[in-house]
């Protein structure tokens, strides 16, 4: 009979194996994927993950957008992991994305076509305030009714699409478009451009910004009061209250922090690679994201790397569609399970397995 | 703008219609929440609920073994779930999740070779004499079995939680599972059963919009349609009728907002479409004003993980 | 042969810790057995082998001469054993009636089971109304639901863990009619209990438990209290050190505290009143349940009231918890772990939850780690914790070590007022006696404090002055010296309507 004993202390060596166990997991499972698909599954493995970074036909285009896909991600999960580590789910990045990049082209779209140097800085500020005001949204509803943001944030998910629909075919459309929907192309407007800042990287604004989002959440967790009123709220609610944490406090700036970063994140992603708002610009980071928080275990060096293996699964995906025929759904599939498999390995952190022959009475 | 081209009595027959699928799932949540057990990928299990019926119903050219199909293929889903909250102890709101990005992927890859066939057709069954009964007949007696079937699974469920032991056992499983472990029930067992029910019901409720509402297969094509049946257990304070109210409530707004996007009223299409979410957050805030009586029907231990330490 | 059980060589190990080591007793029919040992010592693992929640590793055990290891409790329960145990297995939300059919194996219809469970509790004199819902029910009642829900499953051994940690003086007397009723009537009852007087008044034989092992079986009405406390403890019983009787001004100021309850189920508080001076330990009485956590989380600043608290003249009533800390108001609440401290932190982690603010633990906000652990340090030598190290984890200490860093955390912050709830519970008696005697050296440095407890015992020891709490209402505060139990349980609100058998 196989028993779960709980161990005296969370085992630090299986919470840093966890997420290789999953991947490692996850690759078996893909595989057995790929092959019921009726694809070789190790040519199908080597094409996501080896093929974009060092096949040398594909490297040289693959490479870059590993920090145009990353950066977005990690920004997100880093904002959403503070919420997390305190028991506050923000599942509606998607949607403060869609409005913190609604919110950053509108502005610099204002000011079209003068070109001046404090244009994108406002942008940049009009996108976090987006993003923010729409994470205030839930927040303000939990703190003063109590009511759950998982679903509060989810709908208007659906409500910043609609949203968008109704920006690229209105008030923000391309007055010069020819009648197509969609705005402007930002990046053809040098003062509201996110441009790529070192040739053949990919390497963005929005890039630096994860960076110093990372850092900022690392000192933040391990070396300020707030980090750990954070943690202690998450791990210990009640424990929390006693220590003197006021929970709107945090509800307000955990939902706040994670709203504005997807904001810019949104931001930077419409005045960079997207281009333009359009109907179609949500790419799902904001879901995609959640995963990239737990499979860096909520840590800002974790979601670093979370973020670079997420962008991976993303380019290699594509690159599969490409060359192997592998339906882009699949790698849907691929991340979910990557998430189902660290949610089920996880357990080894806490709980030992004890296998008990049956007991004589 | 002619709002004399909509028609209330044929709003209310496709009003039943449209509240169906989520009144499915909603039923299905409603059951796994008051085991205690919090699965929000109600969103995943229905739309591969949706694929596989549609599968199998075009394949086998049957829409009744497609519901079936659809029933199995959600409650496999959900017992995935189940294994990682109640076996490996994961948390509750992260397995949701990851159920529901899995189940999206997963059933767009299913459905792939299958976008743009029509299924086979769902017949009407009409209640015999009932349906003909002037005005009201047709709208309320004339539709196809699954809305009878969801309202009979609700009369059901009702039946089951209130009136038997069974029901009584898996109250107090959602209300105190120590307690309910410490009198010898099998915790992890009820639950299990109780979430692939709900597994099997948000399976009807997707292979709903496949084989009778819309009726064809697209990729993600359930379109929120879980989160809100999780809206509706709220709404309904964890009551079956309720449950069936609040899913009607639902579906009369989405089609009348539709007929009226039709009808050319003059508010942007996409603000109306906004308008079935943006009522639903303003239901959920309704609801959790009135902590006491939310609080005297969330069953105790919902969301919390159980491991039996002796 | 009017042997009903038997139990030979029992033995069960967890990981750490050897719970029971070859326990062999026998229980006679209609006999009142009592199971005596202090906390840790194996008396409720034994009871659940015999109830057949836990697999005992080796030994056997014998029902009326035939084998007997249940499975599980509906094993148990068939062949005629029944337990009621310290923590109630009671839904709140669901009323008396299907409480008790979930406790039974094949339950009458609820109609049946109402009108019987009003017959048999008027009979055994612990009256029960089938229809209210257990939150809404005292401790006590909740246990006389637990009481008949075995009764009418006609038992012929009777287990009753720790039954009068909830009950009133009053209310013990009762109890104890209904069981010598029950013994009349040829139920075995095997008692569980650590309070010597009580065992001394009510059982004809008694096996003492220490460290999980038989050290003896008597007659306890042949022994005196201090021989059986002996036998229980295995050496002799420190005393306390008596303590001076300097007061200073009046520290702390309650006038007229009210507070709704915090939760559904939950107790109001009811204009409360009482005063400490510094130097004097005040200890407020009553079984859990009445209002005591309400208490502490209006002083600690968990909740805030609209006025009434004063520390050293100054009103503290808008403060939350980390100003009060900053004024000197220290607490320590029941829950040691998930309350006082955070399970999965380390030791380190759990001295900043409390002590950041007068030890000076974060500059700005950021945190100075090397003085948190040397805080932290400190609190576990001079409090003798034993642990491997300050970056254990919370929860890997056993309960009287995380009782003593807890409690040790707030008193080396050298505060002013100390509030405490239910210090030593579940807690050895060499831990135990360690913080009551750190509580009193607290007193004698000029700090006021106040022990909420439901141990009359260890008022009675520390006090100078006690209340008692009862339904939220605060009784008047008397000197603690001369008080009687008659006059405690008088002050605790006598009995809830009970009548005696």
């Amino acid at each position: 009979m196989i028993t779960l004993e709980r161990r005296p202390e969370p085992s630090r060596m299986w919470q840093a194996m966890t997420p290789i166990l999953a991947v490692v997991l996850t690759m078996i499972a893909g595989g057995l994927l790929f092959a019921v698909l009726g694809k070789d599954p190790f040519e199908a493995i080597r094409t996501i993950f080896w093929d974009p970074l060092f096949n040398p036909q594909f490297a040289s285009y693959s490479r870059p957008q590993l920090l145009v896909k990353a950066a977005p991600l990690i920004l997100i999960a880093i904002g959403l992991s503070l919420g997390f580590r305190a028991g506050i789910w923000n599942i509606g990045a998607e949607g403060q994305y869609i409005v913190g990049a609604i919110c950053g082209a509108a502005v610099g779209l204002a000011f079209y076509p003068t070109e001046a140097i404090y244009i994108f800085p406002l942008m940049v500020l009009a996108g976090a305030i987006g993003g923010t005001l729409w994470a205030m949204i839930p927040a303000v509803l939990k703190i003063r009714f109590g009511t759950n943001e998982i679903l509060v944030s989810l709908m208007l998910v659906y409500v910043a699409e609609q949203l968008l629909a109704s920006m690229a075919l209105g008030a923000l459309r391309n007055p010069d478009g020819g009648g197509f929907p969609g705005s402007r192309n930002l990046q053809q407007y040098p003062s509201a451009a996110n441009p790529e800042l070192i040739a053949g990287t990919g390497a963005h604004w929005g890039v630096v910004a994860a960076f110093i989002a990372v850092i900022a959440a690392y000192v933040l967790l391990n070396k300020h009061l707030l980090g750990y009123q954070i943690k202690l709220t998450g791990q210990a609610p009640r424990a929390a209250r006693f220590a003197g944490v006021r929970p709107n406090v945090l509800i307000a700036l955990c939902l706040g922090i994670s709203g504005g970063l997807a904001g810019l994140a949104g931001l930077f992603e419409v005045s960079g690679p997207a281009g333009q708002i359009s109907i179609d610009f949500n790419s799902f980071y904001g879901f995609t994201a959640i995963i990239v928080a737990f499979l860096g275990r909520l840590h800002p060096i974790g979601i670093l790397l979370a973020g670079l293996l997420m962008a991976l699964t993303y380019i290699g995906g594509e690159l599969a569609q490409f060359m192997l025929g592998i339906p882009s759904a699949a790698i849907q599939a691929f991340q979910g399970m990557l998430l189902f498999f660290l949610l089920g390995v996880d357990v080894l952190s806490n709980f030992r397995i004890r296998i008990k022959r049956k007991q004589v009475a | 703008m002619d709002f004399g081209s909509i028609n209330p009595l044929i709003l209310l027959a496709s009003l039943m219609v449209a509240s169906t699928p989520i009144l499915l799932a909603a039923i299905g949540e409603l059951v796994v929440e008051k085991s205690g057990v919090l699965n929000l990928g109600v969103e995943g299990m229905m739309i591969v609920g949706a694929v596989t019926g549609f599968i199998a119903a075009v394949n086998l050219d049957s829409p009744t073994l497609g519901f079936v199909a659809a029933a199995f293929g959600g409650a496999l889903l959900s017992l995935l779930f189940g294994f990682l909250t109640q076996v490996l102890l994961s948390n509750q709101v992260a397995t949701g999740l990851a159920l529901t990005l899995f189940g999206l992927g997963i059933a767009a890859l299913m459905g792939q070779n299958y976008v743009g066939i029509r299924a086979p057709a769902t017949l009407d069954v009409p209640l015999g004499p009932l349906a003909d009964i002037p005005v009201l007949g047709p709208v309320l007696f004339q539709h196809d079995a699954m809305i009878y079937v969801s309202i009979g699974i609700v009369a059901a469920v009702w039946y089951v939680l209130t009136k038997t032991r069974a029901g009584l056992i898996l109250r107090a499983v959602g209300e105190s599972h120590d307690a309910a472990h410490a009198l010898g029930y099998k915790v992890v067992r009820i639950r299990l059963m109780a979430i692939a029910f709900g597994g099997a019901c948000a399976g009807l409720g997707g292979a709903y919009l496949s084989l009778v509402r819309v009726p064809q297969w697209t990729e993600g094509m359930t379109a929120g349609a879980g989160w809100i049946a999780l809206a509706i257990v709220v709404f309904a304070s964890w009551k079956p009728w309720r449950a069936l109210l609040g899913a009607y409530l639902f579906g009369g707004i989405t089609v009348l907002q539709l007929n009226l996007q039709a009808a050319g009223f003059k508010i942007p299409v996409e603000y109306l479409s906004m308008s079935p979410y943006l009522i639903t957050i303003l239901v959920l805030v309704i609801m959790s004003r009135d902590r006491s009586r939310a609080a005297l029907n969330a069953p105790a231990a919902l969301g919390k993980p159980f491991h039996a330490s002796i | 042969m009017s042997v009903l059980l038997t139990v030979d060589g029992l033995s069960k190990a967890y990981p750490g810790v050897i719970a029971n080591d070859d326990v062999s007793f026998l229980i006679e029919r209609g006999e009142v057995h009592a199971l005596l040992g202090e906390n840790g010592a194996g008396k409720s693992t034994l009871v659940k082998m015999i109830y057949g929640l836990v697999r005992p590793d080796s030994g056997s055990m014998t029902l009326n001469g035939a084998p007997f290891s249940p499975a599980e409790p509906r094993v148990a329960r068939a062949s005629g054993v029944a337990m009621v145990f310290q923590h109630f297995s009671l839904f709140e939300a669901l009323n008396v009636a299907e409480n008790i059919a979930l406790g039974m194996e094949n339950p009458p219809a609820m109609r049946d089971l109402a009108r019987k469970i009003t017959d048999v509790s008027e009979a055994y004199g612990l009256p029960l109304d089938p229809a209210r819902l257990v939150g809404h029910l005292s401790a006590g009642e909740r246990q006389r639901v637990e009481i008949i829900r075995c009764l009418l499953q006609d038992p012929k051994l009777l287990i009753m863990d720790e039954p009068t940690s909830v009950l009133t003086p009053q209310e013990v007397d009762i109890l104890f009619a209904t069981l010598r009723k029950l013994k009349q009537e040829g139920t075995a009852i095997l008692y569980i209990s650590h309070k010597l007087e009580e065992i001394r008044a009510l059982c004809d034989s008694a096996t003492i438990l220490r460290r999980g092992e038989v050290v003896a079986t008597c007659d306890p009405r042949e022994k005196s209290a201090r021989e059986l406390a002996e036998m229980m403890v295995g050496k002799v019983l420190q005393q306390t050190k008596a303590r001076g009787a300097d007061l200073g001004p009046v520290a702390l100021d309650v006038r007229g505290l009210s507070l709704p309850p915090a939760t559904q189920f939950g107790t109001p508080l009811r204009d409360v009143s009482f005063s400490v001076r510094k130097g004097e330990v005040l200890g407020i009485g009553g079984v859990a349940g009445n209002g005591q956590d309400e208490l502490l989380a209006a002083l600690s600043g968990e909740r805030g009231t609209r006025d009434g608290v004063f520390v050293n003249g100054q009103p503290i009533s808008k403060l939350g918890p980390t100003a009060r800390r900053r004024i000197g108001i220290l607490s320590g609440p029941e829950e040691r772990l998930g309350h006082a401290a955070a399970p999965d932190m380390s030791l380190t982690e759990n001295a900043l939850l409390t002590g950041h603010v007068r030890e000076n633990l974060a500059r700005n906000g950021f945190l100075d780690w090397a003085r948190t652990k040397a805080f932290a340090e400190r609190v576990v030598k001079e409090f003798d914790v034993r642990t491997p190290g300050v970056q254990a984890a919370a929860r890997s200490l056993s309960g009287g070590n995380l009782q003593k860093f807890v409690i040790g955390r707030e008193v080396l912050q050298s505060p002013d007022v100390l509030i405490v709830n239910q210090p030593t519970w579940g807690v050895d008696a060499a831990a135990a006696a360690a913080i009551r005697q750190s509580l009193l050296d607290l007193a004698a440095q000029g700090s006021a404090v106040v022990v909420i407890s439901q141990d009359l015992d260890e008022l009675m020891e520390i006090s100078d002055r006690f209340a008692a709490l009862n339904g939220g209402h605060l009784s008047e505060a008397v000197p603690a010296a001369g008080l009687t139990l008659d006059q405690i349980g008088l002050m605790l609100g006598g009995a809830h309507d009970l009548e005696p058998a």
